[in-house]
């Protein structure tokens, strides 16, 4: 299958192993990966902090840059759930109804990685081979607007040599919420302090999610705790293989 | 014919309680650092999340009563203004008296009027957001007239000189010990050798209360509901207290938001499930007290509601901001969501905290008067999952965050950043010059504001050696 790539703007200039790993992943179970270089950024970041007219460039150019395609990829529950709920809704707002229409239908196409993966390419044993302990953090856009349910679990469960914790109170906020981190830097930083707790109780010594960026305010905790707790994006623990 | 009103009017300031003096960053930097509060809070919303998902579970149609829970309230804000004329009507007819306030003053000054006009000076009150929301219990101290609550919990916030901080369980943010001392200093002829266990505490306010209902002619309530169809008022309580007030005193005052019309009886069927569930995880409320004006002989002889609008005109006119009016005040989202366990209600500034108080306050207020509660929220989304009445909280936060007033330096980054990311190429060279300033420097640690805040409890990532793009380009 010819699978689009929305890499996402987090990924694509701070985590790059997400999106690297997403592409090998693809490739690997025999499909072509395609990556517009017309895409930046899907404008979440604008949307949730109160500048949907400035979003809306962006918004057009996601919809421009993946029209085309039947099927789109990004590693990110939360990227996903904004071009599928915020990118029709702002744009009706901003009295752009055709733009609406079309973002509703890009939308429909574009999936979060363990949704295409198991919904589009039937697929739940990956192939892949990760020796570690892991605890998995399900992220609340994940969760919440994109409803990937059980799915990113379905898929750890057969990963080979890998050793699924369970997380305690898995699904409360890790406190992240985009520019909420900054806005409310002292209240997101105690929401993040339960999330390490409950993390370094499982005993794991990795712990992955399908967002890279609650992974980034996760890592930044464990690494200034120095608790020697890795994250890891979901897609290179599922890249990952024995050769 | 037509009658111009005027624009609907956003609630007055100086009066009420939906404003804070503080910011929510101010406020809940406070409110962190105490963690006697946090235990007390987190002890107690997870208790009530746990209770609350149990009997949830037991209804196999709890989706589909949500569903109608929903639309019962858009189709009462469609037609708010003639159900509550049929309201008005109804009421009348059976004897009570309907006045309309446009605003906290206007309330206050209705209640202090007729309460001046019993003689007497001391009501007794049911627990009722509305009457918080106007500061109904300062303007009648100043009148000379002694409000006394009956609810237990605010009765605690009462005597403690304290503000409610959960809408469903004011003293949420209280432990025993402290409650004891609260009773002991404050409570007019209690046992100095209460202990702090909870049925001497309880028994302790009982006898308190009970003296005070046997010898107070006038009650102030709010209501839960009102029902267009007959004129008929509810009330769902848990203690009793309520049904005291609403029954012993010979006139009844009954201060009411007017969101909470619902036309027909058989419309309560569908909230009397999803409130007790989903607020104090019950089946049922144990006290479900219903009046219909005066019935001679019978209960007060006295009826008298107050339609308060005190800014909901406001919120009903923006088509999207209105759902924040479907609200039942169950408190769902407040025991759900991590900001509130963590900030705790006081935070918030208003008497409506948690995530339904960030949408509703700064509508009810204006938005330039509470701009800081839309950005109390994570948006994590778990107070719609929530909400017995699926109000979709997150997109209300996104939605009033557009209307919120920006610092000038935050719209002037997010414009460039707009600007830079709609130009693919521009882009790319900007991450490899971010790359290359090294701004995370010393491992990222002490950035100037406002990313300081991150760096005050988190690492910085390392810039990657090359991006995706670069990646994807020399493959």
């Amino acid at each position: 299958m010819r699978i689009a790539l929305f890499a996402t703007c987090l990924a694509d200039t701070l985590f790059p192993e997400a999106a690297k790993a997403t592409v090998l992943l693809l490739e690997r179970l025999g499909h072509e990966v395609v990556f517009p270089f017309e895409q930046t950024c899907c404008g979440q970041m604008h949307v949730n902090t109160g500048y949907q007219k400035e979003a809306l460039p962006l918004i057009k150019r996601y919809v421009r840059t993946f029209e085309p395609y039947d099927v789109i990829v990004a590693p990110s529950g939360s990227c996903v759930g904004s071009i599928r709920h915020q990118h029709s809704m702002v744009a009706a707002k901003h009295g752009e109804a055709g733009l609406a229409a079309r973002a509703s239908a890009v939308g429909e196409r574009t999936y979060e990685l363990s949704e295409l993966l198991i919904d589009v390419l039937k697929i739940e044993d990956v192939g892949a081979f990760y020796p570690h302990k892991v605890t998995y953090h399900p992220t609340c856009h994940s969760l919440r607007m994109t409803r990937v349910g059980d799915k990113p679990l379905r898929l750890l469960r057969q990963v080979r040599g890998l050793d699924l914790v369970e997380l305690p109170a898995a699904d409360q906020c890790c406190g992240f919420g985009g520019t909420f981190a900054l806005k409310n830097a002292e209240t997101s930083t105690a929401m993040l302090a339960d999330k390490m707790t409950n993390i370094v109780s499982t005993g794991a010594d990795v712990c992955s999610a399908g967002d890279a960026s609650c992974l980034m305010h996760i890592g930044g905790g464990l690494s200034r705790l120095r608790t020697g707790v890795r994250t890891v994006h979901l897609a290179e623990i599922l890249a990952s293989t024995e050769s | 014919m037509t009658t111009f009103l005027g624009m609907p009017a956003t609630a007055p300031r100086g009066v009420g309680n939906l404003r804070g003096e503080q910011t929510f960053p101010e406020a809940a930097h406070e409110a962190l650092a105490n963690s006697q509060m946090r235990r007390n809070l987190r002890h107690a919303t997870t208790t009530i999340r746990g209770k609350s998902g149990k009997v949830i579970a037991e209804l196999p149609d709890w989706q589909a009563l949500r569903d109608a829970g929903s639309a019962i309230k858009a189709d009462v804000m469609s037609r708010l203004p003639d159900l509550l004329l049929e309201l008005e009507q109804k009421v009348t007819d059976a004897g009570g008296v309907v006045h309309w306030a446009a605003d906290a003053n206007e309330a206050n000054a209705i209640v202090t009027r007729l309460v001046r006009e019993t003689g007497s000076d001391r009501v007794i009150k049911v627990k009722s957001m509305a009457t918080q929301e106007i500061g109904l219990n300062e303007a009648l101290e100043e009148a000379g007239i002694a409000p006394v609550e009956t609810d237990l919990a605010e009765l605690i916030v009462q005597l403690g000189h304290d503000k409610p901080s959960h809408i469903l369980v004011p003293a949420i943010h209280r432990n025993r010990s402290e409650i004891r001392e609260i009773f002991l200093r404050e409570m007019p002829g209690v046992d100095p050798a209460l202990t702090d266990d909870p049925p001497v505490l309880a028994a302790a306010a009982r006898k308190y209360l009970r003296e005070t209902f046997l010898s107070t002619k006038v009650a102030v309530s709010g209501a839960n509901f009102a029902v267009a169809e007959t004129g008929t008022l509810a009330v769902v309580e848990s203690e009793g207290n309520g049904r005291m007030c609403l029954t012993l005193p010979d006139t009844l005052i009954t201060v009411m938001g007017i969101e909470k019309v619902v036309p027909t009886w058989q419309d309560l069927e569908v909230f009397l499930q999803l409130l007790p569930r989903a607020s104090t995880g019950e089946r049922m409320n144990p006290y479900t007290t219903m009046w219909t004006g005066v019935t001679p002989g019978d209960g007060p002889q006295n009826f008298h509601l107050i339609l308060l609008d005190n800014g909901r005109s406001a919120v009903l006119a923006d088509e999207v901001g209105r759902s924040a009016l479907h609200c039942i005040r169950c408190s769902a989202c407040l025991n759900v969501c991590p900001v509130y366990e963590r900030a705790g209600g006081h935070s918030y500034g208003s008497v409506y905290p948690g995530p339904i108080g960030a949408v509703l306050s700064p509508q009810l207020t204006g938005i330039e008067d509470n701009a800081s509660l839309p950005y109390a929220s994570s948006l994590c989304g778990a107070c719609f999952d929530a909400c017995p009445v699926k109000i979709d909280i997150p997109s209300l936060l996104v939605h009033l965050r557009d209307k919120a007033p920006h610092p000038r330096s935050e719209r002037a980054a997010m414009a460039a950043a707009a600007w830079l990311m709609d130009k693919p190429k521009m882009y790319a060279s900007a991450q490899r010059a971010a790359k290359l300033a090294r701004i995370a420097g010393r491992r990222g640690r002490g950035l100037p504001p406002p990313l300081s805040g991150w760096t005050a409890g988190r690492d910085l990532p390392e810039f990657p050696s090359q991006t995706f793009r670069d990646w994807w380009a020399a493959r």
